[in-house]
């Protein structure tokens, strides 16, 4: 029974433990800051910093270092020129990220044409735009934990300063907070978080585990924080799901080959969102 | 006009913004216990000084002091209802929580759960009559509803002063009676001044110790019966205006042909509700 589910060879995989390592940690901080993210209206910025990590990552295969550190960089880069173009001002904000996200997707179109017509890198263009779970070197493992703790100490020591400011900029204004810092340095941790699960999910499909558990959280609690309990354990459920369905895939039709594992976690994620949609609506009305 | 024991104490400010005058040479205090409206039409600069009191602006001239301190470290001392939160029904944040964050909202870190945080919250809650709905996301709430977690939210750090903006717009006449007798009796009860913004003067008339009139950056306070008068506001406005009370309620009417107060082009406030008032 378990052999059904369980693959001969899952448990002993070095690439499925370091598979199931970096993703459950991407997934976590994810999980964490997307909430942040849902609750501030920011799911386009998101989107926009995950579309322009396409760009650092490309330029990584280009110079020859791991596409983390080309996804973090950029990322983080973004988000200081979107804030500095005034993502902080309601009707700036979508302006600010278009532009930024528009220029750098302009690069990334550059680098990703030198990187498969000049250098001699296989499959740069599908490892940045849909993953590589299974191919993560361990010895970025470390940095991947890093800044993932990172990422989420931002957001737990703004945790109040930031519900405060979402309610209202001014309410947190007056009490002496900053919230041009604040916005900063949020969007600073969005991109961290982007740019991780652009290493393990891809850059296309980052947005997807950054808001898709987020939402579920937000459906299965009203307090903030075990709102973002429940994502952060929706989207460690559906990558650690996804990897198993990834590793038994490889016995699946059509080619024997393996299903992509980013399809197996968005795919889990939508599948739960659904569900919880569904249930919650029911019981409300009931 | 500004004793020792005064809560709020503006003295003469003003503020210019790119060349305009938005506020010019405004003068008032509030005692504490004191009930006050901040009455006057869009645009004649209420929520510049508010934010000017809450020291989100300063001034070009003049100085504001809460109870006897400075700009710097206000913060604590003041609580604040801005006009309008835009909560998605969605965002996991209950009305215990959005009082709870004013407690504490400014500080660093993840709150931890306590026995004393959380009666202070139910304390508050049931001091607002807002226990039935504590448990219930703020952008569920009714306009009115949630105009009473704000109020909360804000008097839980126990301020010395309280602001608030336009807190009646939106509300149906049942829950802008309540709101303010509501606020009627925390000033008397804490001992706090309450400054509150509005449009129109006529719900505050039965509750307000005070009024500071205000019409093109400049104000008038004092009690209702010294402030709302045809000379007093002509002044103010800078062109005749007539007085008339109707029943209970008092109409402000520019001065040429007695057109009705609301009438565009002319700054002066509403009047509307009179309109349809019973014969």
């Amino acid at each position: 029974m378990l052999h059904a589910i369980f693959e001969p060879g899952f448990f002993s995989s070095g690439p499925v433990h370091v598979a199931l390592a970096a993703g459950g940690v991407v997934a976590l901080v994810s999980g964490i800051v997307g909430s942040f993210t849902v609750i501030r209206g920011q799911s386009y910025a998101g989107h926009a910093l995950a579309d322009i990590s396409v760009t650092g990552g490309s330029a990584s295969f280009l110079v020859g270092i791991s596409p983390l550190w080309g996804f973090v960089g950029v990322g983080v880069l973004a988000a200081g020129v979107m804030d500095t173009i005034g993502i902080q001002r309601p009707r700036g904000r979508d302006l600010a990220t278009g532009i930024v996200r528009g220029a750098g997707l302009g690069l990334a179109a550059l680098f990703l044409y030198w990187d498969t017509t000049h250098s001699n890198v296989t499959g740069a263009t599908i490892t940045i735009l849909f993953g590589s779970l299974f191919t993560i070197s361990s010895s970025i493992l470390p940095a991947i934990v890093a800044l993932s703790v990172a990422a989420v100490a931002i957001v737990a020591v703004l945790y109040r300063p930031l519900l405060l400011s979402t309610v209202a900029a001014d309410l947190a204004a007056a009490r002496g907070v900053s919230v041009r810092l604040v916005g900063l340095l949020s969007l600073t941790a969005i991109a961290l978080a982007v740019s991780l699960s652009a290493m393990t999910i891809g850059t296309i499909l980052s947005t997807a585990l950054l808001i898709g558990p987020a939402a579920i959280g937000l459906r299965l609690s009203s307090r903030p924080g075990l709102a973002m309990a429940w994502s952060a354990l929706a989207g460690l459920a559906a990558t650690w799901l996804g990897v198993l369905l990834a590793y038994d895939s490889f016995y699946w039709p059509p080619a024997r080959h393996g299903w992509p594992v980013s399809f197996f976690v968005v795919t889990l994620i939508f599948v739960a969102y659904v569900a919880v949609q569904g249930f919650t609506t029911r019981v409300r009305r009931a | 006009m500004a004793g020792p024991g005064d809560l709020l104490d503006v003295d003469r400010v003003s503020l210019r913004l790119s060349g305009r005058k938005i506020l010019d040479d405004v003068t008032f205090s509030l005692g504490p216990g004191e009930f006050a409206g901040l009455i006057g039409s869009n645009g004649a600069g209420k929520t510049t000084l508010l934010r000017v009191i809450l020291g989100l602006q300063a001034p070009s001239a003049g100085t504001v002091r809460v109870a006897g301190q400075p700009r710097t470290r206000r913060g604590s001392l003041i609580g604040y209802v801005p006009q309008k939160i835009l909560l998605d029904p969605d965002m996991p944040l209950r009305a215990r929580d959005l009082v709870g964050l004013g407690l504490d909202g400014q500080r660093l870190g993840i709150p931890l759960p306590s026995a004393r945080r959380r009666r202070l919250v139910d304390e508050m809650l049931d001091a607002v009559g807002a226990d039935r709905f504590g448990d219930t996301r703020v952008g569920l709430l009714s306009g009115g509803e949630q105009q009473r977690v704000l109020i909360a939210h804000a008097l839980i750090s126990r301020p010395r002063l309280l602001l608030l903006d336009e807190p009646l717009a939106n509300l149906d006449i049942a829950s802008e009676q309540d709101v303010v007798e509501l606020l009627g009796r925390v000033a008397r009860e804490q001992q706090i001044a309450v400054l509150i913004s509005a449009h129109d003067m006529n719900p505050l008339l039965p509750f307000m110790d005070r009024i500071v009139y205000m019409a093109a950056g400049r104000a008038a306070s004092g009690t209702t019966a010294e402030v709302v008068r045809p000379e007093v506001l002509s002044a103010l406005y800078g062109q005749h205006v007539d007085v008339i009370r109707v029943h209970d309620r008092i109409l402000v009417v520019a001065g040429r042909g007695a057109e009705l107060a609301g009438a565009e082009g002319l700054a002066v406030p509403s009047a509307t509700p009179v309109i349809h008032e019973d014969a």
